[in-house]
């Protein structure tokens, strides 16, 4: 048997909907199963969103009041001794799993499998590297734990559960590091879907030439129920917010379609979107890397194109 | 003595287009451009504009890899690291390695900040830095884009997907850099000639105290899939009929 154990990530009220791919991952192993484990300094209602997840065959909580905030000096020692019995420890790859998955692993003196994409044996997985230009196999050592950050791109969401899994409460011994505090967050929460599990987003890249100009974007996205991402360079020069980020270094998406306006497609950019189902760019330069990359291209000038897009979706086809 | 540590890593420059050797054996890294890197030149920026304000008196930079690995420490010892160490191997070293050797390092050198960049471009694994703070058993402030001393602590603003998360860590710590953080100076042609004069020390892993072990074995590389070549429309009009073809407006 493999006992897989994941952290799940969550926002204080309900878990990420990554760790929905995790389960997926960890059930793609064979004789798996699978536990997540809750952080909380409440952990109820979180709790309850994790046991529902099909294939979860039990949640463990441990309440603490450093875990107000997820920090992963607080959470890494107690995931760790937590960890003992298990042959897994998953978490997913976002900036929460990629800060706390390798602590954990030091203190479990293993190596860690970053951004596991597919799942061949349970010792033995793919995962991507040179920004995605290239895939290795990677084989871990016979009885040593195999510690991961799952590429939530990689794999579907598990769905619901019509059963709840049992959730219990975990004892450990081992104290939160206090040498680390929360001191604040700040976040351009939108009602917009979220980028990282967004169906559809349509991007913007230096070409947009302003803040305000994004406003187009926003206004199409708005139309056709989708997330609004971005290029570094469009980040850096201030016309979009980093968390928008998209690509090696930013955010890595699979949406069923990803539209880039004034994106010229470098590797660190198309790291980000190899996943998604359908790409449409539009860029006036006909060289334009993207192009390699786009299953629908069009030359054109994105401020003329972006609002004729829009008025042409008002229309029955 | 106030040191900040900055690991280099030597990688495949970020211009050159990577491809898999027809045996899957590698990726072809014979006759390629090598830089520092990308990260690491943010952390070393970081380093050296906190020693400019007085906040730190020597950045100490490290790489551990083949003997070629010196150009790129000569190439930070000429932006303005001080001093360098190669611990040198041909070994294949892994994160929780790298960690361990850094450890020590922070040991010996009596490190009060070690600045990493968030992940190599090459092996994208972004774990050194937290396994380091874990092994030494400090703080991490992870993917950094905004970093303030005072005195025995760091206030760092963090890039996450929800945002911008500040911290305040008690030092010493580990911090590693986001894009955000800087832009790094370039190297000036006499900083280069100074640079030769500057201690540039090789050690061994041996010295550290530590044998690279392969944990996790690389089986097979393979290229990844390619996409089939999509189609060009004219227009606005082709477009949006295209995606309503597709289901998707
Ligand atoms: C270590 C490292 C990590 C990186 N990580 C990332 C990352 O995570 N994500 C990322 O995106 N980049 C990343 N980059 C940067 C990347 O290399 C590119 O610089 C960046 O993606 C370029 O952004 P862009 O396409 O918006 O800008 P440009 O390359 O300047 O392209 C702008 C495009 O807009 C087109 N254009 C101009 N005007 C119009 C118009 N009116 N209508 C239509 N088209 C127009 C131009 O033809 C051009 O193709 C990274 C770089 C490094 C070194
Ligand atoms: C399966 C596998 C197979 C590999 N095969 C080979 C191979 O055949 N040949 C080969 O040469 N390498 C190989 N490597 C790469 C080598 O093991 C990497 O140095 C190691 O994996 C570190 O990963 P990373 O650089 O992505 O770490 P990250 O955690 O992404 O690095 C983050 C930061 O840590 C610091 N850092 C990391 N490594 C060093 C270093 N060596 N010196 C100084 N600072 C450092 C830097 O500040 C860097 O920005 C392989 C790695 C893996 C996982």
């Amino acid at each position: 048997m493999n006992r897989i154990l994941i952290v799940a990530e969550h926002d204080g009220a309900r878990v990420n909907p990554a760790i929905a791919k995790c389960v997926t991952c960890a059930r793609a192993i064979p004789d798996a199963e699978v536990t997540l484990a809750v952080f909380a300094a409440d952990p109820a209602t979180v709790a309850a969103s994790a046991a529902a997840i099909a294939g979860v065959d039990r949640v463990v909580t441990v309440t603490h009041a450093a875990h107000a905030n997820p920090l992963a000096a607080a959470i890494a020692p107690q995931l760790a001794e937590l960890a003992a019995g298990y042959s897994h420890v998953f978490g997913p790859s976002t900036t929460f799993g990629k800060d706390l998955m390798p602590r954990v692993a030091a203190l479990l003196d293993s190596a860690q499998v970053s951004d596991l994409m597919a799942v061949e044996s349970a010792t033995r997985f793919r995962r991507p590297i040179y920004a995605s230009n290239a895939i290795v196999t990677v084989e871990s050592s016979a009885g040593a734990k195999v510690v991961a950050t799952v590429r939530i791109a990689s794999f579907e969401a598990a769905g619901v559960s019509v059963a709840p899994a049992p959730i219990e409460a975990a004892v450990v011994s081992a104290a939160p590091d206090t040498h680390t505090r929360f001191v604040s967050v700040s976040s351009a929460r939108s009602d917009r879907p979220d980028l990282q599990t967004a169906a559809k987003v349509v991007s913007g890249g230096r070409a947009l030439a302003s803040a305000e100009n994004f406003g187009i974007l926003f206004k199409l996205a708005d139309k056709m129920g989708a997330a609004v991402g971005a290029s570094r360079a469009a980040v850096d020069a201030g016309y979009a917010a980093n968390d928008m980020q998209v690509g090696q270094t930013g955010k890595i998406i699979a949406p069923q379609l990803y539209l880039a306006f004034g994106i010229s497609g470098a590797i660190q950019h198309l790291t980000g979107i190899k996943d998604a189902r359908t790409i449409v760019a539009v860029n006036k330069d006909p060289e334009a890397p993207i192009f390699e990359v786009a299953d629908i291209g069009l030359v054109g000038d994105l401020f003329q194109v972006v609002p004729e897009i829009e008025r042409l979706l008002d229309r029955p086809g | 003595m106030k040191r900040i540590l900055v690991p280099i890593k030597r990688v495949v420059d970020y211009n050159v287009r990577i491809r898999v050797k027809p045996d899957g054996s590698g990726v072809i890294t014979d006759g390629v451009k090598m830089s520092i890197n990308p990260f690491d030149e943010i952390a070393l920026e970081e380093a050296l504009r906190i020693k400019e304000k007085g906040l730190a008196d020597e950045v100490l930079a490290v790489s551990i890899g083949p003997a070629d690995c010196q150009q790129q420490l000569r190439t930070a010892l000429a932006m303005g690291a001080d001093r360098a160490i190669l611990v040198q191997t041909d070994a294949v070293v892994e994160p929780l390695d790298v960690a361990r050797m850094l450890r020590t390092i922070c040991d010996r050198e009596s490190i009060f900040l070690a600045i990493l960049g968030k992940q190599a471009i090459d092996d994208d694994c972004s774990q050194t830095g937290q396994m380091l703070a874990a092994l030494w058993g400090r703080p991490q402030a992870t993917f950094a884009s905004k970093v303030e001393i005072d005195g025995a602590v760091a206030r760092v603003t963090r890039e996450v997907d929800a945002g911008l998360e500040t911290l305040e860590i008690d030092l010493p710590a580990v911090i590693t850099t986001d894009l955000r953080l800087n832009e790094p100076r370039y190297v000036k042609l006499p900083d280069i000639m100074k640079a030769k004069k500057k201690p540039l020390d090789t050690v061994d892993t041996a010295s550290l105290g530590v044998t690279p072990v392969e944990r996790l074995k690389a089986v097979k590389f393979d290229p990844p899939p390619q996409r089939t070549k999509g189609i060009m429309v004219k227009d606005a009009q082709e477009l949006v009929d295209a995606l309503r073809r597709k289901g998707l407006a």
